[in-house]
């Protein structure tokens, strides 16, 4: 076979020309061209090799349902892999090449594995490669069987999600899609036209025959006008509805620039559209079915319909000498279409006994027309060369007819995807053999095509009664001839396709059958029957009927495999929208980030934060630099930008009862102007978060949380309030980021507050360790709590956010004279392990329960229930040999521990029994010593025990201590 | 993407919404006196019906209140959504907020 063109130019500008790159080659094409068309135009007939055999392949078809014509487009970044050449419009400059195909589509390499066919049957994979291990195999096959290439480096393109409400939304603009938009539109509500194609009119661009008086096209452009000229309708092309979902949300992916050369692109290039519609129309169309005949993937055999369209939209011929096979009228339009555009037709042949009314317009145009046949075997080597013709009655051959092109139409299968994917249900049509919508459960009606309506006039008045929601008319009855079928274990059908992209034949259907594979979504597991990236639109049907035919059971009996969206390939981009790189998760900066920056803030993501890890001076490594800001502010002075610390405002006449109910440590007690360190729980007992709260008023309480969790815990809070205790009077408000915090720690810690000027009383007795204070500092208001992670004398300053940064500063400079160092992060976990203190995420997880951290006789002591009370109380927490958090020290000179190294008991040789792990670890340059924390079972009663620590394979000795390393009296507290 | 009638808000998609599972739970108490099997199945055993389930849901990204909804498992419809603290309506009697018409998906058209 070799394409060429007409004489007639379709709906392609034969005017322009188009220059574009095929497998290296130059082509040329026009405008209106897809790259599949262009291609049959330049006479090249093997667009692909499938994906198992690497068999030479040609087109099938003309829209979205192709499986062979499977393109890398483009290179580099814009590279897009697995598209296929029918739905890639023709542009100046366009490069595409074939998918798996080493070195080129002509000549495959691995062709080799077709000669192997018969012995690379279904499961194959399965039943050979599983032993000794898939894995040594995987590599070579992934290799020989696979597709397109990711694009190299990173997407330069960028898109867009929109949301739209819309009363009716009307899918495909069809026949069927205009009628019912135009009626739709009529009585005033919002109607939105949808259509995947960049040119309006669906099937009417190719079709042959007049409505109302007009040829096809006039007939659309006469829709078009009448809609263009209502307000109320947006039309939408390059828009294809790949998805359904509940309550009436329909997505639409809109391709903005794929049509243009790459340098000519701008702005976004694709959108996602989350629409809800209140009422769809679907006028999908309908999906031709191919044949299953033994070579029936040479290139040169085609679906009818397709070659209808390349005819009559795009003014090009697949071959000179046709023959057409069916079993029902359809195909007969497309012979009459390629005869009457000067295509030699061979023959038709016909399964049906008798033809329908399209029998006389073969009759009148000389065509001859072969009756109770179908094909049996396609011939030719590289491509269609003749075609051997049977009698349905008894399979036998009757004759062989030479020609360069087999059209073929099985029938059709309406595009019930979306009904599908809406939860509608189908229901088999035995007459057209189809499986059509039956009932639908959302606010969607099937028209035209869709609906099994295969007549255009009945189609166009299904449109109409949809737009004004009346009920949809059945379809006229019609039905489709015979279909010659395989007997079981005939070596034909091991090379009778049924699936091309996939590569499943009919002999791969009856393995599975024989092999009890017999629920369709076995067959599509065992066979991959469907699997591939067109989701079996031209095969799944077709292998139905066939395990109907093996099973002797009714097709409704069989059903079909689930349909998922999308209904075709989405680019992920697309659904990622702008939420990639930086926009991907929101990083929150402090208010003081530009100033700590200027200070040689090393920064580091910490959750949502970027946060100072340490401020490493020149010539200084991180461990270096966190050592000296340690031994800073053990020595005089440190600044610590807190403002991540988690700040809840709790306040109500019932504030303090809430909060007993939250926090295992007791509430009611605490006096105004007094901070608390509290432990909170989850419903299951185990700890959640801790952090100091701060009594400012009777009714009023500041809840402070870790960094990470102050959002969720805001959010807990608020579930308890309004769900559970919906009586209590409080109100809860989430103002970290409306307050910034500088933490400022050390012996010198209240000489620079000083310094900076405050009307705050900073002597020890008037605001001691744990108090709350009020007042200005340096000129703004303030918020500072004196509480310590460090075990210095510390005050956590807090101001209104926008201050934050002049705040940072003034500390900076007040606290020079006593050479203050900003730290970061790491310094701070330093400092706490080093005075033992717990902190939840690290020292804890999601079994660790307040018993297990020390806070047992805290739990005793309170009367009162609180969140996860009960679950501390079980048998599982009251165990004896619970893990506890313990200090651990080297006996050895081998430095500090792995976090996560196990703990194992003294007197056991190599691995054994864990007894918990390191949890914490910090070579302490204060002590100047490794020092570590772990869970460890019993561990507190275990104190001065020796046990192992196992690290890569070697047990090291430590012992168990009391983790408060230093200053465990707390003398520095004061400064 | 469930279409959901905040009772305080209206309908809106459910990316504003967050789940927090079957609603009308009782928290057993005093803690002194709830047996392990009592509280094991406060914390753990749930209805997961097929069918009308009742549940409650925290617009999060709205109002920020949470109420409740009684839903189908199966075709997902919003039978009805109430406050906290009310009964659910039964099928029938008039509810704080029917469902919108754009939401249901239940019924064969
Ligand atoms: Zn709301």
């Amino acid at each position: 076979m070799s394409g060429w063109r007409l004489k007639a130019a379709g709906r392609v500008d034969r005017g322009a020309r188009i220059s574009f790159t095929w497998a290296g080659r130059t082509l040329h094409g026009h405008p209106g061209d897809t790259l599949a068309s262009a291609l049959m135009a330049n006479g090249v007939s093997i667009v692909g090799r499938s994906f198992k055999y690497h068999r030479p392949r040609g087109l099938l078809a003309a829209g979205l349902e192709e499986p062979n014509a499977i393109v890398q487009l483009e290179t580099g970044a814009v590279a897009v892999p697995n598209v296929k050449a029918t739905q890639i419009e023709l542009y100046e400059g366009l490069v595409a090449n074939p998918v798996n195909a080493k070195p080129s589509a002509e000549f495959d390499l691995l062709a080799a594995n077709s000669m192997f066919k018969r012995f690379i049957p279904a499961a194959f994979y399965y039943k050979t490669f599983m032993w000794p291990n898939w894995h040594w195999f995987e590599p070579a096959i992934r290799k020989a069987a696979g597709l397109g290439n990711a694009p190299e480096g990173v997407d330069p393109d960028s898109y867009d999600h929109r949301f739209a409400h819309t009363d009716i939304m009307v899918v495909g603009s069809g026949a069927a899609g205009l009628a019912a938009a135009i009626v739709a539109a009529k009585g005033g509500e919002k109607v939105l036209l949808v259509e995947a194609d960049a040119e309006l009119g669906g099937g009417l661009l190719a079709e042959p025959s007049e409505i109302e008086g007009l040829t096809a096209i006039a007939w659309r452009d006469r829709m078009l006008a009448a809609l263009s000229g209502m307000p109320n309708v947006t039309v939408m092309n390059r828009t294809m509805a790949f998805g359904f979902y509940d309550h009436q949300l329909v997505g639409l992916c809109e391709r903005m620039t794929d049509h243009l050369p790459p340098h000519q692109r701008s702005g976004p290039r694709q959108r996602l559209w989350k629409v809800r519609a209140k009422r769809a129309i679907l006028a999908t169309g309908a999906f031709e079915r191919p044949m299953a005949f033994a070579r029936n993937d040479l290139p040169g055999v085609m679906l009818a319909s397709a070659a209808q369209t390349y005819a009559l939209r795009y003014g090009v011929a697949p071959g000179r000498r046709i023959v057409v096979a069916t079993n029902n009228d359809s195909a007969y339009q497309a012979a009459f279409a390629l005869h009457d555009a000067g295509v030699g037709i061979a023959a038709i042949v016909d399964s049906r006994a008798r033809g329908g009314d399209a029998i006389a317009g073969a009759a009148a145009r000389g065509i001859r027309t072969i009756m109770d046949s179908a094909p049996v075997k396609a011939k030719g080597r590289r491509r269609v060369g003749g075609v051997v013709v049977a009698a349905v009655a008894d399979g036998k051959a009757s004759e062989s007819i030479a020609c360069d092109i087999v059209l073929m139409s099985n029938g059709w299968n309406p595009a019930v995807h979306l009904h599908s994917q809406s939860g509608g249900s189908l229901a088999f049509n035995s007459s057209l053999e189809a499986f059509l919508p039956s009932k639908s459960v959302q606010a969607a009606v099937n028209v035209g095509a869709a609906a099994g309506i295969f007549d255009l006039d009945a189609a166009i008045a299904s449109g109409r009664a949809a737009g004004q929601d009346d009920a949809v008319a059945a379809p006229l009855p019609a039905s489709v001839g015979p279909t010659l079928h395989f007997a079981d274990g005939d070596a034909r059908a091991g090379t009778a396709w049924v699936d091309f992209q996939n590569d499943v034949t009919a002999g791969d259907v009856q393995i599975a059958a024989r092999e009890n594979f017999r629920s369709v979504e076995h067959l599509k597991r065992y066979t991959t029957l469907g699997m591939a990236s067109d989701q079996g639109k031209t095969s799944n049907v077709t292998g139905i009927h066939m395990l109907s035919n093996l099973l002797g059971k009714a097709p409704q009996a069989i059903g079909t495999t689930k349909f998922r969206p999308p209904f075709d390939p989405v680019t992920i981009g697309g659904f990622a929208g702008r939420a990639v790189g930086e926009n991907l998760m929101p990083i929150a900066q402090s208010a003081a980030h530009a100033s700590a920056l200027a200070a040689g803030a090393k920064m580091e993501n910490y959750g949502s934060w970027l946060r100072p890890a340490c401020f490493p001076r020149a010539g200084e490594d991180e461990h270096v630099a966190v050592a000296r800001e340690v031994l800073a502010v053990r020595g005089q002075v440190g600044l610590f930008d807190a403002s991540p610390l988690g700040k809840i405002e709790v306040k109500g006449p019932d504030a303090a009862e809430f909060l007993q109910r939250v926090y295992v440590n007791g509430v009611r007690n605490l006096k105004v102007g007094r901070c608390r360190y509290g432990l909170m729980l989850s419903e299951h007992g185990i700890i959640y978060d801790d952090g100091v709260f701060a009594k400012i008023a009777e009714d009023h309480y500041l809840v402070g949380t870790t960094s990470g969790h102050a959002a969720a815990i805001a959010d807990t809070l608020q579930e308890w309030l309004q769900c559970e205790w919906t009586d209590l009077k409080v109100l809860v408000e989430n103002v970290t980021t409306g307050w910034a915090v500088m933490n400022v720690a050390g012996p010198k810690a209240r000489a620079v507050l000083e310094a900076i000027g405050t009307e705050i009383d900073l002597s020890r007795d008037a605001f001691p360790h744990m108090a709350y204070r009020e007042g200005l500092v340096g000129g703004v208001p303030a918020r500072i709590q004196r509480v310590s992670f460090s075990g210095e004398l510390s005050y956590e300053i807090s101001v209104p956010w926008n201050y934050g940064r002049a705040l940072w500063d003034a500390m900076i400079q007040a606290g020079a004279p006593h050479d203050i160092v900003p730290f970061g992060v790491e310094a701070l976990m330093a400092l706490r392990i080093e005075k033992g203190f717990l902190h939840v995420g690290s020292d804890t997880d999601g079994t660790t329960m307040p018993q297990d951290v020390g806070f047992g006789g805290a739990v005793a002591k309170k009367p009162d229930d609180f969140i996860g009370r009960r679950s501390t109380m079980t048998p599982e927490g009251r165990r004896v040999d619970r893990r506890q958090l313990v200090g651990l020290e080297t006996l050895d000179t081998g430095g500090a521990f792995e976090c996560g190294a196990h703990i194992l008991a003294s007197e056991t040789k190599g691995i054994g029994a864990t007894q918990g792990w390191v949890t914490s670890s910090v070579q302490s340059p204060t002590l100047g010593r490794p020092l570590a924390m772990a869970l460890i079972e019993r561990g507190t009663a275990r104190i001065g025990e020796t046990v192992q620590v196992w690290d890569l394979g070697k047990g090291r000795p430590a012992r168990i201590v009391d983790p408060r390393f230093y200053d465990p009296a707390g003398e520095k507290l004061d400064g | 993407m469930l279409l959901i009638d905040c009772p305080f808000c209206g309908p809106r998609a459910e990316i504003e919404f967050r789940c927090g599972g079957e609603s009308h739970i009782q928290r057993p108490g005093p803690h002194t006196e709830v047996s392990d099997a009592e509280w094991a199945d406060y914390l753990y055993n749930r209805e997961n019906p097929k069918g009308e389930h009742r549940e409650r849901w925290f617009h999060a990204a709205g109002c920020r209140r949470w109420f409740n909804a009684a839903r189908d498992t199966v075709t997902h419809r919003f039978r009805v959504t109430y406050k906290m603290g009310e009964a659910c309506p039964e099928a029938g009697e008039s509810a704080v907020s029917e469902a919108a018409p754009g939401a249901v998906a239940g019924g064969v058209i």
